[in-house]
Order: structure tokens, then C-alpha cells, then sequence
């Protein structure tokens, strides 16, 4: 910093969205009673994930021979599965696999979507070209069928999903995250910035970045979701978590065939994987309307 | 109109060759495991490598790929490993049963979207909002397939009223058994259209010539149904467009859970069978279909409200 066209050391460059935001989140998440709902229904359904070791009543390949397809009894509460396995014991392990998966599948599609966004929208021209017909290739594949086919070439499993996730769902946050930037670029603050003499790194990281970044956190609930009811499903076509690991998935496709006696087995893990949809959405939502300052 | 045709017209054609090349990409990272597939597991190098020869596996990867666009551009789209039979036939066979469970569904998707946003959007803020907009996000979170086996459960099962899967005889059954798969498929993309149209029938609901026809003292009933539902159908028709791809994705879960027939069925069986050829050209059919139908409904939405056109 030796020329004096330079920033000086001390100058706040927080951008002031984030500064108003910083103070009144908390204030105004406390408020909101979707925040409030989605943070209990999500903290609740990820603490009894975690603690399944500890709380859940069976191991979840225990298999209690003359127990088989029981239903609702005192010995095993939600009833065991056609191979005597209890159903509680599994909903709670099969919680532990599907969201960690779910959680871990959405990372680098936010963390690569969001800078490609930001990096196209900002700079535009013919990078922002190429990556755009990219994503509409990406985009015109129906999901399901890339991300089965996907698994495909890379074979079964968390691997699978984790790959077919990295590749198909970057470009909904590289959409999103490029039409905020599009007009960040265009703002006051960012003109002011440039004037400063302000290197473009420094532009992007501390004046557009904070500005562009909150859509693509909010939208990581929701991809969460997506990402869960994605692997729930692979799992249901047998081409997901493999067992014995337990999955709401598999254990949704194996309680199919025994809809006629016992209901519960192929319901229950369609409930929980809702609860859980319905707990991350409505946080989603209440950190939406926490972060928009004029709300 | 023309410039705006041949734009959106060449970007297709971009994208469906982008689609193609995609694929073969994808089908090609790794060849050898389709001949290992069907020749079991005992299988001599030897005979491997004469089954990739017969394929044409053995050549280098581009002109393997120039052969492919090649036999794209006059329609052929390979012949299948396993039934030994041209894929366009196979995908001919099952094309017709889910071209209608989509189409199907998204009538159903519309119609329970319209009434739903517009009461949201008419009572914003209230108690009918609220229940909407709840079940709305309820609905985002459960996987639609799960909620098929839930509808077999009710009407098959318990009531009787419907077939459990499969497909019956006569027009009748016909429509009879793809009931349940096509509510199905479109409770998946319900969510989704219900949350953006509410946002764009608050901002009709807002404009000027909704409070001239209110000035007016026409019924509230014909303002909402007349004027807010007619100047909707464009922002629902691109939607639906855009969902499309979606919605033809989860018809491959739905055929499963109620054992149709159709492409989706024909590309996981693929898929198990290693049937690379078939995986191939399902995918770029369903690709393709996608990228048709958002074409139509860009055109159709340009064609209704030439503002689009000027953009």
C-alpha cells in the first residue's frame, strides 16, 4: 500500500446490507415463527439422528427371527421389517445416512455453482457465454434421468450420488447467484469501489460476494431437501445407499410388497423423510425472511 | 417475431447437440463393461474384446463419435445388446404410454395449481394463504413416489376403486391406470408452480387494470377468474415449461412404483443390463423432448404477450 491511490487500511469495507443484517438477523429470526418452527423441527430430527447409536433400541441389522413383520408391538414399538429387523431402530440409523449424504452431497455444488455465478455475472463476455449453454445443457436433462445415469457410469452408491450431484446441481446456483450479480455490478457501491481503485478480487470477495450469497445460503435448504429426496429415491430403485445400510429409500421399496399387512413399514420412512423436508423448507424460508432487511 | 423464432430455434439445436454429446460422453467413460456384463463373469478377454469389435467399441473415441451423430442425423439411433432389436423400436413401443402419463399429469398440475395459487394469492396474508403456502412447503419435502405407494394404499388397497399398477384394456383402463401415476408424478412439480404463481398473481393482482375493472364494480369472482386467471396462463404456461424436464424425470420413478411400461421403466432395466445403446437413446429422446417442449412454450409465451419477444 504504498501509492496513495490505494484504499486505506482502515476504511470499512463491509458492505452496508451486511452491516444492517449482521445486527437485526438474530432480532428478526427470532420473530419469525417459520424460522422458529423449521431450526425445532430440523434441531429435533438431527439430534435423534446423531444419538441413534445411543437411543435407538436394536442394532439396525438386528435380526429377531421369530419376530418377523410383527407390527406394532411392545417388544419392538414400530414393528420389525421382513427380515425381523426393528423398524424404529432403522428409521433412526437410516436418518444418520440420508442426511449426511444429503448434507454432504449439496457442498460442492454450492461452493463451485455460487463462485461460477458470481465470476460469470461479473465478468460476462465469452466465459459467461460458455458456461451458460453449459448450463443449459445440464438444465434441458431431465434430473432423474441424468442423475440415474450418472450413476450408471459411476456406479451405485454414495459415491454415485455424490458425483452425480457435483456435476448436475451446480447450475442452479450458478443461475441464481449470476442474475443477483448481474445487478450488484450495476449498483452504486460497486461503481464506487471501482473508482477506489480496488482490485477485482477484492470487489468481488468484500463488496459483491455478501451481496449475492445470501439467495444461494437460503437456497442450500431447500437443495438439501432436493438432495435428500434425490438419494431416498435412488435408494427406492436400488441404485442409492446399498444395504445393509439402512435408507429410507430401501426401506420404502421394501416395505412395498407387504402394503396390504403391514402399511407402516413402506409409510414411515416416507414420514420422516417429509418431516425432515418440511423442517429444512420452513427454515429455509425463516432464513429468508430474516435476511431480507426491509421484512 | 421471426428473429426472436430463429434464436430461440438455433439455441435448441445448440443444446440438443450439446445433450448428444453429453451422453456419448458419459456412455463411454467406461466401455468395457457392457460386453463384461453380458458375457457373465468368466468371460476370456478374448471374447470381450471380439463382442467390442462387433459394437464398434474398438474404434477411437472420435470417430466412433462422428459415426453416432452420424446415425442421429438420419434417425438411428443404434441397435440394443440385449434384444438385438433397432432402440428407436423399443423406444417407439413405450413412447405413447408416457408421452400420456406426462401429458396427463401436467393437466393435473395445472389444474390443481390455478385454484390454489389464486385463492393464495387472493386471501395473501390470511388464513387459506397460510394452509396453502404450508402445504406447499410440506409438499417440497416428501419424495412424490412415496406418496404414490400412499395413493395405492387408499384407492387400491383400502377402497378398491383403482388398479394397483400395470396398465388395463380398453380406453378406459387405459385412462383408468394411469390416474394414479400421473396425480403422482404431478404432486411432484405442484409445489414449485404453486409457490411461483402465487408471487405472480399478488403482483396482478396489484396492477392497474385489476383496480379499474374493481373501480368498475365488476364481481370480485369475474376479476380473479376473468382478468387475474387470463393475464396468469402465460407466467403458468412458461413455468410449466421450465418444469418439464422435471416432471418427465419423475415419470421413470412413477413408472416404477406402479409397474408401467414406459421409457422410464425401459431405462433402468437398461441401466441393470448395461444396455448401453438403449440408455443412450432413451436419454437423448427424453432430453430432446425437453428441449422441445420448452420451445413450444417460449414460442407459445411470446406469440400471447409480445413484451417477451422484445426483451
Amino acid at each position: 500500500m504504498s501509492t496513495t491511490s490505494a484504499p486505506r487500511e482502515d476504511f470499512d469495507e463491509t458492505p452496508i446490507a451486511r452491516r444492517s443484517t449482521a445486527n437485526g438477523f438474530w432480532r428478526r429470526a427470532r420473530r419469525s415463527p417459520t424460522f422458529i418452527a423449521g431450526a425445532s423441527i430440523t434441531g429435533m430430527i438431527v439430534l435423534l439422528a446423531l444419538l441413534a447409536p445411543v437411543i435407538s433400541p436394536y442394532a439396525p441389522d438386528h435380526q429377531d427371527l421369530y419376530n418377523i413383520l410383527s407390527g406394532f408391538s411392545h417388544k419392538h414399538l414400530l414393528g420389525t421389517d421382513q427380515l425381523g429387523r426393528d423398524e424404529l431402530s432403522r428409521l433412526l440409523w437410516a436418518a444418520r445416512t440420508d442426511l449426511q449424504v444429503g448434507f454432504i452431497a449439496v457442498i460442492f455444488p454450492f461452493l463451485f455453482g455460487s463462485l461460477l455465478g458470481t465470476l460469470t455475472g461479473y465478468f460476462g463476455g465469452w466465459f459467461d457465454n460458455i458456461v451458460m449453454r453449459v448450463v443449459d445443457v445440464v438444465i434441458a436433462f431431465p434430473f432423474y434421468v441424468f442423475v440415474i445415469g450418472l450413476v450408471f457410469v459411476v456406479g451405485e452408491g454414495t459415491k454415485g450420488i455424490y458425483i452425480a450431484f457435483a456435476v448436475v446441481d451446480w447450475v442452479i446456483y450458478a443461475r441464481a447467484v449470476r442474475s443477483t450479480t448481474l445487478v450488484v455490478r450495476e449498483s452504486d457501491y460497486v461503481a464506487a469501489a471501482r473508482g477506489g481503485g480496488l482490485t477485482n478480487v477484492r470487489i468481488l470477495w468484500r463488496h459483491v460476494l455478501p451481496n449475492t450469497i445470501t439467495q444461494a445460503v437460503v437456497y442450500v435448504m431447500n437443495d438439501i431437501v432436493l438432495a435428500i429426496v434425490a438419494v431416498v429415491t435412488l435408494g427406492y430403485l436400488g441404485l442409492g445407499i446399498q444395504p445393509p445400510t439402512p435408507d429410507w429409500g430401501s426401506m420404502i421399496s421394501d416395505g412395498q410388497p407387504f402394503l396390504t399387512t403391514r402399511w407402516e413399514l413402506a409409510t414411515l420412512p416416507g414420514i420422516a423423510v417429509a418431516l425432515t423436508g418440511l423442517g429444512l423448507s420452513l427454515l429455509g424460508d425463516g432464513l429468508a425472511d430474516a435476511l431480507r432487511p426491509q421484512s | 417475431m421471426a428473429r426472436y423464432i430463429a434464436g430461440r430455434l438455433a439455441a435448441a439445436v445448440l443444446v440438443v447437440f450439446g445433450v448428444s454429446v453429453v451422453t456419448f460422453l458419459f456412455l463411454h467413460l467406461e466401455p468395457g463393461s457392457a460386453a463384461r456384463t453380458l458375457l457373465g463373469e468368466h468371460a476370456t478377454p478374448r471374447a470381450i474384446a471380439a463382442l467390442q469389435r462387433e459394437w464398434g467399441l474398438n474404434a477411437s473415441l472420435p470417430s466412433q463419435f462422428v459415426r453416432y451423430i452420424n446415425g442421429i442425423i438420419h434417425g438411428n439411433l443404434g441397435t440394443s445388446y440385449i434384444y438385438q432389436i433397432p432402440t428407436s423400436r423399443l423406444i417407439g413401443e413405450r413412447i405413447g404410454l408416457t408421452a400420456a402419463l406426462v401429458g396427463l399429469a401436467a393437466l393435473f398440475a395445472v389444474v390443481m395449481t390455478v385454484p390454489l395459487a389464486t385463492l393464495a394469492a387472493a386471501k395473501k396474508d390470511q388464513f387459506a394463504d397460510h394452509v396453502v403456502r404450508g402445504l406447499s412447503v410440506l409438499g417440497l419435502g416428501f419424495p412424490s413416489f412415496w406418496f404414490g405407494i400412499v395413493l395405492i394404499e387408499i384407492f387400491s388397497v383400502h377402497l378398491h376403486v383403482l388398479p394397483v399398477g400395470g396398465i388395463g384394456s380398453g380406453f378406459g383402463g387405459y385412462l383408468e391406470s394411469l390416474l394414479l401415476p400421473a396425480i403422482t408424478a404431478a404432486i411432484g412439480i405442484v409445489p414449485i408452480l404453486v409457490r411461483s404463481l402465487r408471487v405472480g398473481m399478488i403482483e396482478i393482482l396489484d396492477a392497474e387494470f385489476v383496480a379499474t375493472a374493481r373501480a368498475k364494480g365488476l364481481r370480485e369472482i369475474f376479476v380473479l377468474f376473468s382478468i387475474v386467471a387470463r393475464n396468469a396462463l402465460i407466467p403458468t404456461v412458461t413455468l410449466l415449461g421450465l418444469n418439464i424436464a422435471y416432471l418427465i424425470g419423475s415419470t421413470v420413478i412413477v413408472e416404477q412404483v406402479f409397474d408401467l411400461n414406459g421409457l422410464g421403466s425401459l431405462l433402468l432395466s437398461s441401466i441393470l443390463n448395461r444396455d448401453f445403446p438403449v440408455v443412450q437413446a432413451v436419454t437423448i429422446v427424453l432430453g430432446t423432448s425437453v428441449v422441445l417442449i420448452n420451445l413450444v412454450t417460449d414460442l407459445l409465451a411470446a406469440r400471447l404477450d409480445p413484451r417477451i419477444r422484445l426483451r
